[in-house]
């Protein structure tokens, strides 16, 4: 008799369970739990959302709405400009904490601190500090001027730029814990040896601390944008979006579509950021894979 | 003639001292004066608080009291939201554990059909933005019917929490020489006998990290909290600050001291399991 090549009329598969070594049977019971969860709340989610924001008029819709167009400006200034001034203070910063002085050790503890605590006190906080009548700013500056300073958040680019500083309060320690971390895996010798040839401190940053860095700074760099582009409490927290919309970034433009019960712009506008997330999030796992 | 023992004090060290303080003393003030500014509300009356003061005239814990009894409007839930929170957080960080320690053995140890997949896909989860996922996560609670159920924001977070820990753990779980399972199975031990008596007392640094991590990150979640859970006795003390800011003449001098309560216990937890963290977090979080 003639076997075909054809599937379905090989020889049956024999039973799943006599194929896998009981090892690899708890293997894929362990990995259940996970699997469900996957399945059930980030694989069904996406679909379904991506099922809602089908319809093109949802897009005609989007780039006829300015704030979608202020919200997706607000994104890029606060990736591009916000992230990389932090970035480079981490830089600068994870050298100073790198210097071996008991006082800096103890600096670094309290550093350490706006990462530790919950977010949501602490911006509330700042927001209180702006606040143009009541706020402890505007009170020194009507203490030390006699005039009335400023309403803060009333002024559209002040209010995003005090968002991006409220984000680089929050996470600056984090990135610079990772950035000293990978300047102290740096071989103490090759500083010493430059000490003997009598270079500046420039040149020891340019010839041996740069070049050990650069693939770690750009990996933090571009992990942290992506991040960012799910900040939603740095700006709703601050501004709320406003003044008239005027801050909103995409994830809080979002939400801001949600709460109006049109959901479907709200997956339409996620879907539009995605041509950025995906080639940065590819490139993450290529580069976490390795 | 030098001194033995005393140390020469050169302008080059005093210069670079000088520098560095230079550096040091506005990292300390940026650092400091939101949270500095927070406790001061949190010490201060009402009037003090709002006129500016940097330390208040008659410093008080009355705030506290009137928190501690729920004497306001706004509070007369705290205990309950403190447990909410409390509940959410300890079954996350459970949770959590639970399913990316089963993985990761899975994945790392058991070598799974498919395992490798499983991780990028974990992967590709973790690096979404969390605020983009909300929106579809919103509406599939609705759909799942678990709204205003604190199982809907346990499961959000564990969703979010796991991914980072199973990547995390699988890491760890390379590290340890195959020869412990080789031995292990030679002396007739089950698959469940490894995972419980040879990997869990093994993986313990980083399981402690990975459960700091999980319920640190439900403790202070708020845009899923309050997209998820909305009845007063139901959410969680962020959505309760977030709440204050609906009236015009917000309790400010409460908001600030409820949120110096809500901000001490995860300070306390960073603190206390530091050396886990960083070790535990900071190498997986970003591999060079």
């Amino acid at each position: 008799m003639a076997i075909t090549l054809s599937g379905d009329q090989a020889i049956p598969a024999p039973p799943l369970s006599s194929r896998l070594t009981p090892a690899q049977v708890w293997g894929i019971i362990l990995l259940a739990p996970y699997l469900l969860v996957f399945l059930a709340f980030v694989v069904y989610p996406v679909c379904y959302g991506l099922w809602l924001a089908r319809a093109p008029e949802n897009y005609v819709a989007l780039y006829n709405d300015p704030i979608f167009a202020r919200a997706a400006v607000n994104t890029l200034i606060f990736l591009v400009i916000g992230i990389n001034i932090k970035m480079l203070i981490a830089l600068f910063l994870s050298g100073f904490f790198a210097q071996q002085r008991t006082w800096i050790k103890w600096l670094s503890v309290i550093f350490i601190l706006p990462w530790a605590v919950p977010s949501i006190p602490t911006i509330l906080s700042v927001r209180f500090m702006l606040n143009p009548e009541w706020g402890v700013i505007n009170h020194l500056i009507f203490s030390f001027t006699g005039d009335d300073g400023p309403n803060w958040l009333n002024d559209p680019t002040v209010a995003l730029s005090m968002a991006i500083g409220v984000h680089i309060w929050k996470s600056l320690p984090f990135w610079t814990l990772i950035l000293i971390t990978g300047r102290l895996a740096i071989s103490h010798d090759l500083f010493e040896a430059a000490e003997v040839d009598g270079a500046s401190w420039w040149q020891k940053f340019r010839y041996i601390t740069w070049p050990s860095m650069q693939t770690l700074y750009v990996t933090c760099t571009l992990l942290s944008m992506i991040w960012t582009l799910g900040d939603f409490n740095s700006v709703y927290l601050l501004t709320g979006g406003g003044p008239a919309d005027l801050t909103h970034v995409l994830s809080t433009l979002g939400i801001r579509y949600l709460r109006l019960d049109q959901l479907s712009l709200a997956m339409a506008s996620i879907v539009c950021a995605m041509p950025f997330v995906l080639p940065l999030v590819y490139f993450m796992m290529k580069r976490l894979s390795r | 003639m030098k001194l033995p023992g005393v140390r020469e004090f050169s302008w080059r060290e005093v210069a670079t001292e000088a520098r560095l303080l230079l550096i040091g003393i506005p990292v300390f003030l940026w650092t400091m004066i939101p949270i500095y500014h927070m406790f001061l509300f949190a010490i201060s009356p009402k009037e003090d608080a709002f006129s500016g003061k940097l330390w208040p005239d008659h410093p008080t814990l009355h705030n506290f009291e009137i928190v501690f009894k729920q004497q306001h409007y706004f509070l007369r839930d705290f205990y309950v939201q403190f447990w909410n929170s409390t509940v959410i957080a300890a079954s996350v960080g459970v949770l959590t554990l639970f399913i990316a320690t089963a993985a990761a053995f899975s994945i790392s140890r058991l070598k799974v059909p498919g395992g490798r997949m499983v991780l990028n896909l974990a992967l590709f989860t973790y690096f979404i933005p969390a605020a983009f996922l909300a929106v579809p996560m919103y509406r599939t609670m609705g759909n799942y019917g678990l709204l205003n159920n604190h199982w809907s924001l346990i499961l959000a977070m564990v969703t979010i929490a796991s991914p980072y820990a199973i990547w995390v753990l699988k890491q760890a779980s390379d590290k340890l020489p195959v020869e412990l399972d080789e031995a292990a199975v030679m002396d007739g031990a089950t698959t469940l006998q490894i995972f419980r008596l040879v990997y869990l007392p093994l993986m313990m640094p980083s399981l402690v990290a990975i459960g700091t991590y999980a319920v640190l990150l439900a403790w202070n979640e708020y845009l899923y909290a309050f997209l998820l859970l909305s009845n007063d006795r139901e959410i969680t003390l962020p959505v309760a600050l977030g709440n204050f800011l609906a009236a015009d003449d917000s309790p400010w001098e409460l908001l600030m001291t409820t949120g110096f309560i809500y901000a001490l216990p995860p300070a306390a937890v960073y603190y206390a399991f530091r050396r886990y963290m960083v070790g535990g977090l900071t190498a997986g979080a970003v591999k060079s």
